[in-house]
């Protein structure tokens, strides 16, 4: 996998952040190391050998459907946004 | 530690800290917040205690709180921009059951931003110093905590572990760090790093400290799932004093500093001539764990960290036009560049074409090292390893070579992909009188053997008869 700006460009804007020239630069160097680094897992032999994305496996942990006190309410969640209308968050036009 | 009591007033114990708190920071920048306010908690304790009332377990003992927990007091920033002036309505269910025995919370400490680092020289706010050279890194990500309890301004303060965030600025700094098993402490009103690693733990002066912390935190939570059911302090009690140790034989090479192969062969040693085994161990999957490690975190990241909008809370950058220029400009200026680089590789490694290759084959990768892990505990007790190839190293001396920084890492993330409690146990110092730590880590849900025997390590090293040697002659209170 070949690092270059056109890819540092990309992993930005799935990222959804802005990054300045000199950051672009930096990063390509950056990421390319560190792919280099991981890609060393290429060496181990993972045949037939399930992937774990929990430690102890847990599924499925109910609990019963109540609704209990909350810590914080409405008022207190949005005070801390910038701007509120009308009970709402505002935010810039989406369209 | 010391409780507050009719003769030990809360207040006189809050004040000492806050006195040196504000002493050492200008020089080693511990805390993003110190709590004056803490004060009038400690007169309440002592009201209650003069009124006859129970008080907790850790009655006006004061603490330091790593800035990614969650609390109405102050602003939670985990020292990044991007949560600047966010003062949150929860509480992190740890902090609840700390404050619910008593302690007080002095201040919040400094971290690599989002616990993204190795040095606390990540941090918005500028990097932590080492306790004992103010030329050398705190270690990180939990450097503030680290170096709070090191220099005594607080007998106890939070950590977070997602690879060694614990274990290595305990080992930097001299004290006594613990990652616990996984789903041991609720992560509840923590900021999340990679869920499926992420520990909270402790920094204490001695194990018996420890221990009773552990007691007080541990436990299942209806607010994190993924808590174990109760376990700590339940657990079956081994009379036999003898324990099997193994030693990694993987690791006893020129990667690691020598100083900190002298120090573990040291105690393997120490351990023998006590009366315990000592055997050698080979887990050739362990030097995978490292690269296993950052493909597994940033994916983790790269999710939570999609949180972090600017819309809801924090920091928000003005006049963006719309919409997604808000998002992205947000992101760009509120993020750290290690932030940056995490998340784009967490994207990476989950975008379409790439997943099977680093995803998956990551998830595998995990799936072997437990298997060597639990391989291991079948033939021994403990394990002992160092905690970092080398004790602190110099500010500015790694922060801008990523890899060289991740690579501090290689001894502790492997914990952290297994689940494993490990305890920084402080051994001795170096030549140059630089802490060096080691890492004795144990079976899932060993946690409270693993502990008591950390405590035995200690005293027979050469950290412990050098504070020995200062009790007797009157040097230590």
């Amino acid at each position: 996998m070949e690092i270059n700006q056109e890819t540092v460009a990309h992993l930005a804007e799935l990222s959804n952040f802005s990054l300045s020239e000199e950051e672009g630069k930096r990063l390509e160097s950056d990421l390319a190391g560190i792919i280099d680094y991981i890609s060393q897992l290429d060496e181990l032999n993972t045949e037939g050998i399930e992937p774990t994305y929990q430690v102890f496996e847990m599924e499925n942990v109910w609990r019963p459907d109540q609704i209990e006190p909350q810590e914080a309410d409405r008022e207190e969640l949005l005070s801390l946004t910038k701007e509120v209308r009308n009970n709402q968050i505002k935010v810039p036009k989406v369209l | 530690m010391k409780t507050a009591s009719k003769d030990l007033t809360a207040v006189s114990m809050v004040k000492a800290a806050l006195e040196k708190a504000h002493h050492y920071q200008p020089d080693y920048h511990i805390f993003t917040w110190i709590n004056d306010a803490a004060i009038k908690k400690a007169e309440e304790i002592d009201r209650r205690i003069a009124a006859g009332e129970k008080v907790g377990r850790l009655a006006g003992v004061p603490y330091a709180l790593k800035d990614n927990f969650l609390t109405p007091e102050g602003e939670t920033t985990a020292s990044a921009r991007i949560l600047e002036g966010f003062e949150s309505p929860v509480t992190a269910t740890a902090v609840k059951k700390l404050e619910a025995e008593g302690a007080i919370m002095i201040g919040r400490t400094n971290l690599d931003a989002f616990a993204h680092g190795s040095s606390t020289e990540n941090s918005y706010y500028g990097p932590t110093k080492n306790s004992k050279d103010l030329t050398r890194v705190a270690g990180g990500s939990s450097g503030g905590s680290a170096v709070a309890v090191a220099l005594g301004i607080v007998p106890f303060a939070t950590g977070t572990d997602t690879g060694g965030s614990i274990r290595q600025p305990a080992s930097f700094n001299g004290v006594f760090g613990f990652k616990p098993t996984y789903g041991t402490i609720s992560r509840y009103g923590v900021v999340a790093m990679a869920s499926s690693l992420d520990c909270v733990g402790f920094f204490a002066e001695n194990t018996d400290d420890m221990d009773l912390l552990m007691m007080i935190c541990a436990g299942q939570d209806s607010y994190d799932l993924t808590t174990l059911p109760d376990y700590y302090g339940k657990e079956q009690v081994f009379d036999d004093p003898v324990k099997k140790i193994a030693v990694v034989k993987d690791f006893d090479n020129e990667a690691i500093s020598p100083e900190i192969r002298a120090a573990l062969k040291a105690e393997a040693e120490e351990l023998r001539a006590n009366g315990h085994e000592v055997i050698e161990l080979e887990m050739p999957a362990l030097k995978y764990a490292l690269a296993a490690y950052y493909i597994i975190t940033p994916a983790e990241i790269a999710s939570n960290l999609s949180r972090h909008d600017g819309i809801r809370y924090g920091f928000r950058s003005e006049d963006s036009g719309d919409l997604t220029a808000l998002y992205q400009n947000t992101r760009g200026e509120g993020f750290m560049s290690e932030n940056k680089r995490r998340i784009m590789i967490g994207n990476f490694v989950l975008s379409s074409g790439f997943y099977d290759a680093y995803y998956l084959k990551a998830a595998k990768a995990r799936t072997l090292l437990i298997q060597e892990f639990d391989k291991a505990f079948r033939e021994c007790d403990f394990l002992l390893m160092p905690v970092s190839p080398n004790p602190a190293f110099r500010l500015g001396e790694k922060v801008n070579d990523p890899v060289a920084m991740y690579l501090e890492d290689v001894l502790s993330v492997s914990l952290n992909l297994a689940g494993l409690p490990g305890l920084s146990v402080p051994v001795g110092e170096t030549e140059a009188g630089l802490p060096v730590g080691l890492q004795l880590v144990g079976p899932r849900r060993g946690d409270r053997e693993l502990i008591r025997f950390g405590g035995e390590i200690h005293k027979n090293s050469a950290a412990g008869s050098t504070e020995r040697h200062a009790d007797i002659m009157g040097g230590k209170d």
